[in-house]
């Protein structure tokens, strides 16, 4: 029983790891006022730029460097994210055009983007096969080397590769950003009412863009995560799933705290997983579970907008276009 | 003399065709409270947005401390230590004062919250100031955001204070609680513009009073050798003939019975107290006050928009002779009696018009729930828009045409032309000329004489005291909520209802 529940729990952080980072680049970039739909493609053209990078680097060498593939992957995985992100913000921030249009549109692009790349990406250097980038995918998934050592213990919390982590630290420090520096505090003033910010001579075009493009960057290690560490460095088309969209909901069950998001993130994971631990399940039980965390999110969106208090709301610009000129 | 604080010399300002400021000249010393004064639209606000680094002048030169400066942005206005106090906060709800107060501060020191609390304490100490600096901005009444709003830009280290019409949103007693602080600041050595209507405040607080008149500058007196009368006819000036037709009133009857009605708005503030009046069938009834008196709300009350606390709105049906209580209606109900509001608000198509819908589809707005059958019926509308561009020469490609694309003018013809053409018994338009040129303006008037010939009962709300005097048959001067007067407009003078337009609550009297 014991073991089963350590088994549930590691399950959960496994699952929830992508979905904290889609869920704490969105809270950083909604914090801007800017609703960025677009995460779930940007976590596909993070996870892709991943397998493209890795695969060229792995295919030009004999003996691979962990440390390299690691750098190489993720430095890629950072760029291609970050420039969707970027194409969101000139659409919607300097052309003004409307977020949610925008925001699907560049999630439609991105799981193109990456169901293309996937499936022809052999193709294009003349290789047969499938993807299996197991060198980069070992150096992911590579853990602490006593955590095994460490029994039940080690086996539950400490057996992840280094981007479980680094998820956690990225959120509480996102956290301290947002709640406790200047900066932060100028970045929600954006996001509440930017009018207010620009009288006070902050730039609000600025703290737009560059909230934004850091929350996409971000967002993007979450399908970097799962290409390398979840399964291990090869691709699927459509593998990934629906797992972008439980990251923007988890921005609303976390009351947009990424603090709250680790948290929340975690319980998503376990409520996406746990029909795996429940015996005798159907196949259609198991999609009936799976809508589990879209349940929760509604029934959280109902309680908060029953009690309606101020700081749990979100920006109140979210969504909203700004322009000086509209006084 | 020593040198003014800040100097304005000669400064124009032009948006479009229309001159906001021409010409002004205007300055504050150091330690000195300056009031700015004049009636809605004669250019204040604009004048202190040049100040403040909203707008730039197209000429004209800013002197600060006798150096010719230029203020581009809000934050060069900063930099010249000049704050301005908006009508309309600025202020982030869900942050507390202290929060809102440190925003946007460059320092090179760390963020500290705390330390930001502790100059705060120490500024409202010093000028004698209550607020909690760790409360949250949604939780604060309107004299608390007000009172963050000026602890913001003292915090900058703003030496030349500009208030736009602080004691709007202000009940008499924290109005004399921001006086008292204003003193202080003065005592301080700042220098200190304000901007309002109300004679009283001027002549209480202000060391002197500089007056604009649509655009003009009038003259600066100083507040010990003026009275209200004169300072009155620096504000409205003499009577202009307009030459506006009026119309005997034919068989006059009483239309509608107002009695005494109080409402207040979401905040709880009183925004009509004890309203008593009657408005006659062939007659124009114009309304004179200053904007946000309550003009607005007693419109929406009679067309069952606004809940009333107290009081009657009787309407006497003239097709049964029977009268019908209004407050029992539903505003359906109400606009199917025949009462009509054609409220042109201060965003034109903010009320009543829906910008990307054509003239055909606005004019739908009105008659979609006559049809019987599933689909609307297109065509009556049509001929409606038709004959509304043709009657009142709304200058449009076609009937087809978002209303968003037409001139403000040709908006409001298209407004009022369809409530118009449902023949209505009672009229009410708000500002109808509002932004119109000459000719517009003339149009409207005669469309108001036409529907006043048919005995509809008109009630015309107006910032201008010319066309009111012109135009309307009795005049209602409405201030902070009570009626101050109801005045004949074949007699009465334009001093007279300036004068009942800036009298202060405790003076109201009910006609």
């Amino acid at each position: 029983m014991l073991t089963t529940l350590a088994h549930f729990i590691s399950a959960s952080i496994i699952q929830g790891t992508p979905l904290l980072y889609g869920a704490v680049g969105e809270i950083l970039t909604e914090k801007s006022g800017n609703l960025n739909l677009g995460i779930p493609g940007i976590m596909y053209v993070g996870g892709i730029s991943g397998i493209i990078s890795g695969y060229i680097y792995e295919r030009s060498t004999q003996a691979p460097n962990p440390y390299l593939c690691i750098i190489i992957t993720l430095l890629s995985a950072l760029i291609g994210s970050a420039l969707m992100s970027l194409i969101y913000s000139f659409l919607t921030i300097t052309l003004r055009a409307n977020q949610n249009v925008t925001g699907l549109a560049l999630t439609t692009f991105g799981i193109g983007i990456g169901n293309f790349f996937g499936g022809s990406l052999l193709g294009f250097f003349g290789d047969s096969g499938s993807i299996a980038l197991n060198a980069t995918g070992a150096a992911y998934k590579a853990s602490l080397p006593f955590a095994s050592k460490l029994g039940l213990f080690g086996e539950t919390f400490l057996s992840f590769g280094f981007l479980t982590y680094v998820a956690v630290v990225v959120a509480i420090i996102a956290s301290y950003i947002i709640n406790k520096t200047k900066v932060g505090l100028n970045l929600r003033a954006v996001g509440e009412s930017p009018a207010t910010a620009d009288a006070a001579g902050i730039n609000v075009t600025l703290y737009k863009y560059v909230s934004t493009v850091v929350g996409g960057a971000i967002a993007g290690l979450g399908g970097l995560y799962f290409v390398f560490d979840y399964i291990g460095g090869t691709w699927t088309n459509n593998g990934f799933g629906d797992r972008g969209w439980l990251a923007v909901a988890i921005v609303i069950f976390a009351l947009w705290k990424p603090k709250s998001a680790i948290f929340s993130s975690y319980l998503f994971g376990g409520l996406y997983i746990c029909c795996v631990y429940i015996p005798g399940l159907t196949n259609s039980d198991k999609e009936l579970i799976k809508m589990a965390p879209y349940i929760v999110t509604i029934v959280v969106l109902i309680l908060t907008s029953i009690k309606k208090k101020r700081e749990n709301l979100p920006p109140a610009s979210l969504g909203l276009s700004y322009f000086r000129e509209e006084r | 003399m020593a040198t003014a604080a800040i100097e304005l010399k000669n400064i124009c300002k032009r948006f479009g065709s229309i001159i906001a400021n021409n010409g002004i000249n205007l300055s504050v010393y150091n330690g000195e409270i300056l009031s700015l004064l004049g009636e809605n639209g004669s250019g204040k606000t604009t004048l202190m947005n040049m100040i403040s680094g909203i707008y730039f002048p197209d000429e004209g030169h800013i002197f600060i401390n006798g150096e010719e400066v230029f203020i581009r942005s809000p934050k060069d206005a900063f930099k010249y230590k000049i704050g301005m106090i908006h009508q309309h906060f600025k202020l982030v709800d869900v942050f507390s004062a202290a929060e809102n107060i440190a925003l946007g501060i460059e320092s090179k020191e760390r963020f500290n919250l705390k330390k930001a609390i502790e100059d705060v304490k120490a500024i409202c100490d010093r000028y004698g100031f209550e607020i909690e600096p760790e409360k949250k901005i949604y939780e604060m009444s309107v004299s608390e955001k007000q009172t963050v709003e000026i602890l913001k830009v003292l915090y900058r280290g703003a030496d030349i204070l500009i208030l736009d019409e602080p004691t709007a949103v202000l009940t008499p007693q924290e109005a004399q609680k921001l006086f008292a602080v204003l003193r202080k600041m003065k005592e301080d050595g700042k220098s200190i513009i304000i901007i309002t209507h109300k004679l009283h405040e001027v002549l209480s607080l202000s060391d002197r009073v500089s007056v604009l008149r649509k655009g003009q500058y009038i003259g600066t007196v100083k507040t010990s050798e003026t009275n209200e009368a004169e300072l009155t006819e620096m504000m409205v000036g003499r009577k202009i003939e307009l030459n506006i037709e009026r119309t005997e009133p034919v068989e006059p009857v009483k239309r509608l019975e107002i009695r005494n009605i109080n409402c207040k708005n979401r905040e709880g503030v009183q925004m009509l107290s004890n309203i008593n009046f009657d408005a006659y069938s062939g007659e124009i009834l114009g309304i004179a006050g200053i904007a946000g008196s309550g003009q607005k709300e007693l419109l929406e009350a009679i067309a069952g928009l606004q809940h009333l606390e107290s009081g009657e709105i009787f309407y006497n049906n003239p097709k049964n002779g029977k009268a019908e209580n209004l407050r029992d209606k539903t505003p359906l109900q109400i606009k199917e009696l025949g009462v009509r509001l054609s409220f042109v608000p201060e965003d034109r198509l903010g009320m009543g018009l829906v910008g990307n819908m054509d003239i055909i589809d606005n004019m739908m707005l009105r008659s979609y729930r006559k049809g019987k059958s599933l689909f609307v019926q297109r065509k009556k509308p049509r001929n409606l828009a038709e004959k509304v561009i043709n009657d009142l020469e709304v200058v449009t490609p076609g009937p087809t045409t978002p209303v968003r694309r037409l001139s403000g003018g040709n908006v409001q013809k298209v407004l009022v032309g369809r409530e118009i053409a449902a023949a209505p018994t009672v009229l009410m338009v708000a500002y109808p000329v509002r932004g119109l040129d000459i000719n517009s303006s003339y149009l409207i008037y005669n469309i108001l004489n036409e529907q006043k010939q048919k005995g509809v009962a008109i009630i015309f709300v107006g910032e201008d005291l010319d066309v009111l005097l012109e135009l309307c048959d009795k005049i209602l001067v409405i201030g902070s909520g009570s009626i101050t007067g109801i005045v004949d407009a074949k007699t009465a003078t334009k001093e007279e209802i300036g004068l009942l337009m800036t009298k202060s609550n405790g003076g109201a009297s009910n006609a």
